[in-house]
């Protein structure tokens, strides 16, 4: 379980995130969606120790991860995958070291063991044989699925996705989406995902999260969500331009 | 809640104190990030693979350059020192002019100025589009410290490859006064080369030596700290690339005169 209580992040005088409360089930598929710029990425660096609160807390299961700092935090973010908005691929590397690279560094495996988990992730992810290629060779949706594969290998317990969709057509989009819930299905692990995707995220979501001006306005099943009267809601998911967008 | 507007009169001290306390701020996060740095490369695990890399970048691809101007300043010097102590008939220094000129200042200062050039810069460029484009958060996220693999073996190869480098740079220099001096002047090549076995010692080449670790240590302590706390997309590459090979080339000559200063 990850709870977030009162979280509040300002840069210089700019507030982003204001008295941010959320709860995420162990086990669930938790998205939070909200307008471009509303912090949405900044509340996810905030979950995975990235930047620290001016205020509030974000405690996984009990440890107050906001307090943490070196070797402590370290030993929570071993639970963690994470993958970023632009996959964040090491561009040195071919996309089969950059599956490899948490097995070797972080599990410290033995060759013929990462070997085996790489090979299985990519074929997770439909990828075999590209292993070979650098980053800069493959298209923006394989590199999406090598991140999700290095994300992955380590089997963690917790997954963050940063609009892991972003950029990508929509046959892509519904790819990923399907990948990402199979995936889920079959490891089981905890995902809090941040996305625009409205309507393909209402398929995969258990717990959907609306983030606006800093605060989370509603959270629910994805049916709550797209019955919801919340004016501020109503319009991101229409995507009906007006007063939401600030003019 | 919001503090109330300071009065005009007051406005010139805020600012000048907030400067004030920047600078303090960013000179106390360039000296941690040193510290950090170190603690991480003389810790286990060491990062053998990533050493040998940046040996390579650092070092091996900068061979030519070193070449080149090792080979150009030597034949100037040559010719320069040449013109004047043969006003004064003392052509026979000539070879100990060169080499103690080379040995203890140009060498190593300008062996690290043009591998700042050359490496420093893309050292920067590299870690800064790491930056940006989140890989360094990635290591992050790994629980793994960025710091060990990317700016440990950089620092560790920096002491490692400006001695060499310099050693070169002095090495060619010698040869290029020979080639002019002795070559193309007419200077007895016993004369060039008994002279400076009686006047460079050991000392000489002790304090090139150490100059060059240290400019080693601060061209890989500032090109690295600079990619690490690079600005916005390629703009903020592009400055922080700037201000990098800007930084260690001033505080290379500055290094250098206070070195120099302490151990003559």
């Amino acid at each position: 379980m990850i709870t977030v209580e009162g979280l509040t992040k300002s840069f210089g005088r700019q507030p982003v995130l204001r008295q941010l409360d959320l709860e995420v089930p162990t086990g669930s598929v938790t998205v939070i969606i909200g307008r471009s710029g509303g912090g949405k990425s900044v509340f996810l660096k905030h979950l995975v120790g990235l930047l620290h609160p001016d205020a509030g807390r974000v405690l996984v299961d009990g440890a107050e991860i906001t307090r943490l700092r070196g070797r402590a935090l370290d030993a929570v973010r071993r639970r963690y995958g994470v993958v970023f908005q632009g996959g964040a691929l090491f561009d040195s590397m071919t996309c089969w070291d950059n599956v490899a690279f948490p097995l070797r560094e972080k599990l410290r495996l033995r060759r013929a063991e990462v070997g085996k988990r790489v090979e299985t992730a990519l074929a997770q992810v439909g990828l075999e044989g590209v292993g070979g290629k650098n980053p800069a060779e493959i298209s923006g949706g394989m590199r999406k699925r090598v991140a999700i594969a290095r994300a992955l290998v380590t089997e963690p317990e917790i997954v963050f996705f940063d609009e892991p969709t972003t950029g990508l057509d929509p046959i892509l989009v519904n790819t990923i989406h399907r990948l990402i819930q199979g995936l889920h299905r079959k490891l089981g692990f905890t995902a809090v995902m941040v996305s625009h995707e409205i309507p393909e995220i209402f398929e995969i979501a258990d717990t959907v999260a609306m983030l606006h001006e800093g605060r989370i306005v509603e959270v629910g099943t994805p049916a709550a969500i797209q019955a919801s009267a919340n004016p501020v809601v109503r319009q991101f998911i229409r995507g009906e331009p007006g007063n939401a967008e600030g003019h | 809640m919001t503090e109330p507007p300071l009065a005009l009169a007051l406005r010139p001290l805020d600012a000048l104190g907030r400067s004030a306390l920047s600078i303090v701020d960013a000179l106390g996060r360039f000296g941690t990030f040193l510290i950090q740095a170190l603690a991480a490369t003389l810790t286990p695990p060491f990062k053998i693979r990533a050493f040998v890399d940046r040996i390579n970048f650092i070092g091996y691809r900068s061979l030519l350059i070193i070449l080149l101007t090792g080979a150009f300043t030597g034949m100037v010097l040559g010719l320069q020192i040449y013109i004047t102590l043969s006003r004064f008939g003392s052509e026979a220094f000539l070879g100990p002019a060169v080499a103690l000129s080379i040995i203890r200042e140009l060498g190593p200062v300008l062996a690290a100025l043009m591998v700042t050039g050359r490496a420093g810069s893309a050292l920067t460029a590299e870690i800064g589009i790491m930056r940006i484009t989140e890989q360094i958060d990635a290591l992050t996220v790994m629980a793994l410290n960025p710091m060990r693999y990317l700016v440990a073996p950089s620092i560790l190869a920096g002491v490692v490859t400006f001695p060499l480098m310099t050693a070169l740079f002095d090495v060619i220099g010698i040869f290029g006064g020979y080639l002019v001096g002795v070559e193309l002047l007419g200077l007895s090549q016993g004369t060039y080369f008994g002279e400076m076995k009686t006047f460079v010692d050991l000392d000489d080449i002790m304090l090139g030596f150490w100059k060059s670790i240290s400019f080693g240590i601060i061209v890989t302590w500032v090109c690295t700290y600079k990619g690490f706390h690079v600005g916005h997309g390629a703009e903020g590459v592009a400055r922080a690339t700037t201000q990098a090979v800007v930084m260690s080339s001033v505080l290379i000559l500055v290094w250098d005169y206070f070195f120099g200063s302490v151990w003559r």
